[in-house]
């Protein structure tokens, strides 16, 4: 599925970060376009959560700005969801009432059908009384994603949302996440360590540098969904990752080695 | 003494919290028949050996009474003992009431801005580490002697305890919680009422808990240096007569009191604090 760009959806300008003498990130501009998923990879600390963070409208920018749909943000927007790393879930709250407590601080009457389809989606029919700390790590993560979705939000920005999942547990969180995309066409900014999630999920990976972040690499991601295990054993995907692996380490050795 | 101080866990079984260093087994409550039989048998045997022993070495009343002595004092005094009961309770309970608001809204505010926490702290401590039975004289002198000293007083132990350990709870709050209600648009107030009370709920329970204990032994305390009324005032009068069966038989209303407090908080605590693993 190519990127259906028909100008962008979310675009940031200049955008700038700094805490105190702390340059987080510099100077990154990117334009996300309409019902497409955009990876963002980079080493540690090198301002991606600080990048998702500013595009939620959560905290602001020291410099440039940030547009939904032209529209500059400056707080959180109902059309943009968030899935935090790790599941943040509330652990006083059993399941269904985290997944209401988004419904209860707007005011707002939930969307009960709604969401009962994307918990039976995600396979989490009948544990909607369970407390978080009797779910097993991805049933939390996806019941973080439901409270996510169930507000019908047009962006949905992911910070390393599977980073603490054991390796299976994150390719099934992958196929779902697909699978959500194919059905919703939400747009997704996702944000990850782990080179092959971008390239599975994408239609695009940028790369973001050592901090102060800046975007050195775009990458289209040009195959088929969905992507089956022999789309991501190919021999584009393996040059496809050399290169991003160079550009992240800076080594031009494995770029060699790659082309 | 860091031991001592109770705190919020999960029962090994899971089915609720239980306090680690005050351990209360029928906290957790008797499962089995043959549980409850072995507690019952245990209490037997400790009671009646007491009973068996102090007759066998002939121990003088004015040492320690038999329990069947105890027992039959409580009994015969307790109509005398009400009035005093009643009153101990309203000044602990007026006085806890006042002492924990206080703390609880203190530490509330005071948590809000670190500059604030950091200037306000040294007093609190002062008055955690004070004994606020210290000053019974004194208010006496001021107020007299009726029941405004020992409210004061109890509002004193209690509410620097609850505070203190409310600000902790407090305190602690994950930011990721509070960007998560940020996102969706929560207010301030939203904020403090669905995520910051809710995770300091454990220590605030906690707080709760010490004081209401602090405030017990703070009121009886009050009650035997000045006061012509309440339990502690019992206690005096019993002992300067050498009534030693009926002071015991205070001591044992006391007790019970405390550990109605412990239970009463315990409940409170399984219900609304036993997500706390």
């Amino acid at each position: 599925m190519a990127a259906a760009t028909e100008g962008a959806r979310l675009s940031i300008r200049g955008a700038g970060k700094r805490y105190g003498d702390l340059q987080a990130i510099a100077d990154v501009s990117l334009d996300v376009g309409h019902n497409t998923i955009v990876s963002i990879v980079g080493p540690s600390g090198c301002g991606k959560t600080t990048l998702l963070w500013s595009m939620s409208g959560l905290h602001g920018l020291s410099e440039g700005q940030v547009q939904l749909d032209g529209q500059t943000i400056t707080g959180p927007h109902p059309d943009i969801g968030l899935v935090f790393q790790e599941a943040n879930l509330l652990p006083w709250r059993n399941l269904m009432q985290n997944i209401l407590f988004p419904w209860e601080v707007k005011r707002q009457k939930p969307d009960m059908a709604w969401i009962n389809h994307l918990l039976d989606r995600v396979g989490l029919k009948g544990f909607e009384t369970r407390m978080p700390r009797e779910l097993s790590g991805g049933m939390q993560q996806r019941a973080s994603i439901v409270r996510a979705l169930s507000l019908r939000p047009s962006v949905l920005l992911m910070d390393e949302p599977f980073g603490a999942l054991d390796a299976f547990t994150r390719e099934e969180m992958n196929r779902l996440v697909e699978e959500i995309w194919l059905e919703t066409k939400t747009t997704i900014v996702f944000i990850t360590h782990s080179i092959e999630e971008a390239i599975f999920l994408s239609d695009r990976v940028l790369v973001l540098s050592k901090r102060p972040g800046r975007v050195i690499a775009d990458y289209p991601v040009p195959f088929v969904r969905p992507r089956s295990l022999k789309t991501m054993a190919s021999r584009e995907v393996f040059d496809l990752t050399n290169r991003i692996k160079a550009d992240i380490y800076g080594q031009t050795t494995l770029r060699a080695a790659a082309e | 003494m860091t031991d001592a101080i109770p705190e919020f866990r999960k029962s090994q079984s899971g089915a609720g919290v239980g306090l680690a260093g005050v351990s209360l087994a029928a906290g957790t409550g008797a499962r089995t028949r043959k549980e409850i039989a072995i507690i019952i048998l245990v209490a037997v045997i400790v009671i009646g050996g007491l009973e068996v022993l102090l007759r066998w070495f002939e121990v003088p009343h004015y040492i320690l009474p038999p329990p069947s002595a105890i027992m039959a004092a409580l009994v015969k005094e307790f109509p005398l003992l009400l009035p005093h009961l009643r009153d101990t309770l309203i000044c602990l309970f007026a006085g806890f009431g006042i002492g924990a608001s206080i703390g609880l809204v203190l530490a509330a505010v005071v948590t809000q801005k670190p500059f604030v926490e950091k200037v306000i702290t040294p007093y609190i401590l002062i008055l955690v580490t004070t004994p606020m039975l210290a000053l019974v004289p004194l208010l006496i002198l001021r107020f007299g002697f009726g029941y405004s000293p020992r409210i004061i007083a109890v509002a004193l132990a209690a509410g620097p305890m609850v505070m203190i350990n409310a600000a902790t709870g407090f305190r602690r709050t994950d930011s990721a919680k509070i960007a998560l209600a940020r996102s969706y648009g929560a207010s301030v107030l939203q904020i403090f009422w669905k995520i910051r009370a809710p995770m300091a709920m454990p220590m605030i329970l906690v707080g709760l808990m010490i004081g209401a204990i602090f405030g017990l032994l703070t009121c009886v305390g009050a009650e035997m240096v000045g006061g012509g009324f309440g339990l502690g005032n019992r206690l005096t009068t019993y002992s300067s007569m050498i009534n030693m069966p009926e002071f015991f038989a205070v001591i044992m209303i006391l007790s019970i009191m405390g550990i109605l407090l412990y239970v009463l908080f315990f409940l409170i605590g399984k219900k609304w604090a036993s997500w706390e693993a």
